[in-house]
């Protein structure tokens, strides 16, 4: 039974936890788009692309613990967090627009909010990616001994 | 607890905040955009803003609209049949809120149209070829420079182009673009009846909130 071995026990908390920050990053990111009605940008569609799969795939494998979870979950966690940091970059300056590739549509450096008064939407992208890659790592370490 | 239980719980938890959250930002928007509404009628209404039927209707639908905007088009027939139906109390008030690009020269257009008491026909002629010039949603205004004439709007496109070109309308429609955002429209038609935005999007919904202020305003 793995409910009475705590070593697996803290692996699936650690998967869950994972699962738990994918699906908040994926809602806020509806409620956004759906509810506060702001339009999406390029680099936004991008990371959604990552962080919409690992929803499904981390909570595939939480039933049982999976390792297969954390190999594909991985992939996905650092192509969105490279686009992430990307994004924020743009967003505060650092790389120059003209190098993005959104020149029509909705401009990624457009201020929609900034949570609790200084964390931008890229930035809370980039803040859940990095939290679900640290995890996963974690767990794929654990999972290897 | 067990795993399922516990994975279950968090995805409903999740769901009834995620629906509790909605309702209670779009009643706070709400509540936003209706003390705006009710301080300025600059802001809501303008005089400069094109409308139809009386001044002192007791019922005002502002429509934020962009020619470029199917659902416009779609909208437009609906929204003069509500008018017709409380000819004496409800008053339409059509402002710009050209969100594809381009879309602002075609509203700058209409403007120029109206300088010469064609406004209501080259809207008609907009929507009416609509599909042509302004194909998946990549509005080009240059076609409808023929287009208008081409229908048979009697205009002198001469003394359209240069009052299209004019200060005079491209600050009406920077006004109204601005009005927009601060009113917390972002898509088109955005609707506002006497300053209230609808719950939700539909023309059901935009029957009932007229129909919400037409018993609020008249007692009969």
């Amino acid at each position: 039974m793995t409910t009475t071995d705590p070593e697996i026990d803290r692996d699936w908390l650690l998967l869950f936890g994972a699962w738990l920050i994918c699906t908040l990053a994926a809602l806020g990111s509806l409620f956004f788009s759906e509810v506060m009605e702001f339009p999406p940008c390029s680099l936004c569609w991008y990371q959604r692309m990552f962080m919409y799969p690992l929803v499904i795939v981390l909570a595939v494998g939480l039933f049982p613990v999976d390792r297969g979870a954390v190999r594909f979950g991985l992939p996905l966690a650092i192509g969105g967090w490279l686009v992430a940091a990307y994004h924020l970059l743009l967003y505060e300056g650092v790389v120059p627009e003209s190098a993005s590739p959104c020149r029509q549509g909705v401009s990624c450096k457009e201020e929609y909010i900034e949570v609790l008064g200084f964390l931008s939407i890229p930035a809370l992208s980039l803040l859940a990616f990095t939290a679900v890659l640290g995890l996963l790592v974690l767990l794929q370490r654990r999972l290897r001994t | 607890m067990k795993k399922q239980t516990l994975v279950i719980a968090t995805v409903v938890a999740l769901i009834v905040g995620f629906v509790f959250a909605a309702s209670w930002y779009r009643g706070t928007e709400a509540e936003r955009v209706e003390t705006i509404a009710d301080e300025s009628t600059d802001v809501l209404a303008p005089d400069h803003a094109m409308s139809l039927g009386p001044e002192d209707a007791k019922v005002t639908l502002v429509e934020f609209f962009d020619p470029a905007c199917e659902t416009c088009a779609v909208f437009h027939r609906p929204v003069k049949e509500l008018l017709q139906q409380h000819p004496d109390r409800v008053r339409l008030v059509l402002r710009y809120a050209p969100f594809h690009h381009g879309s602002e020269d075609v509203a700058k257009m209409l403007e120029a149209a109206r300088r010469q008491g064609k406004y209501w026909e080259a809207l008609e002629v907009m929507f009416a070829t609509q599909r042509r010039w302004a194909s998946h949603h990549n509005p080009q205004p240059e076609l409808l420079w023929k287009l208008l004439p081409a229908a048979g709007l009697d205009l002198d496109m001469e003394r359209m182009r240069q009052d299209f070109g004019g200060f005079e309308i491209a600050s009406i429609v920077q006004k109204d673009i601005e009005d927009a955002a601060t009113l917390g429209i972002r898509k088109t038609p955005g609707f506002l009846v006497n300053g209230r935005p609808l719950p939700s999007f539909g023309l059901a919904q935009l029957q009932q909130l007229v129909a919400e202020e037409l018993a609020a305003n008249y007692s009969d």
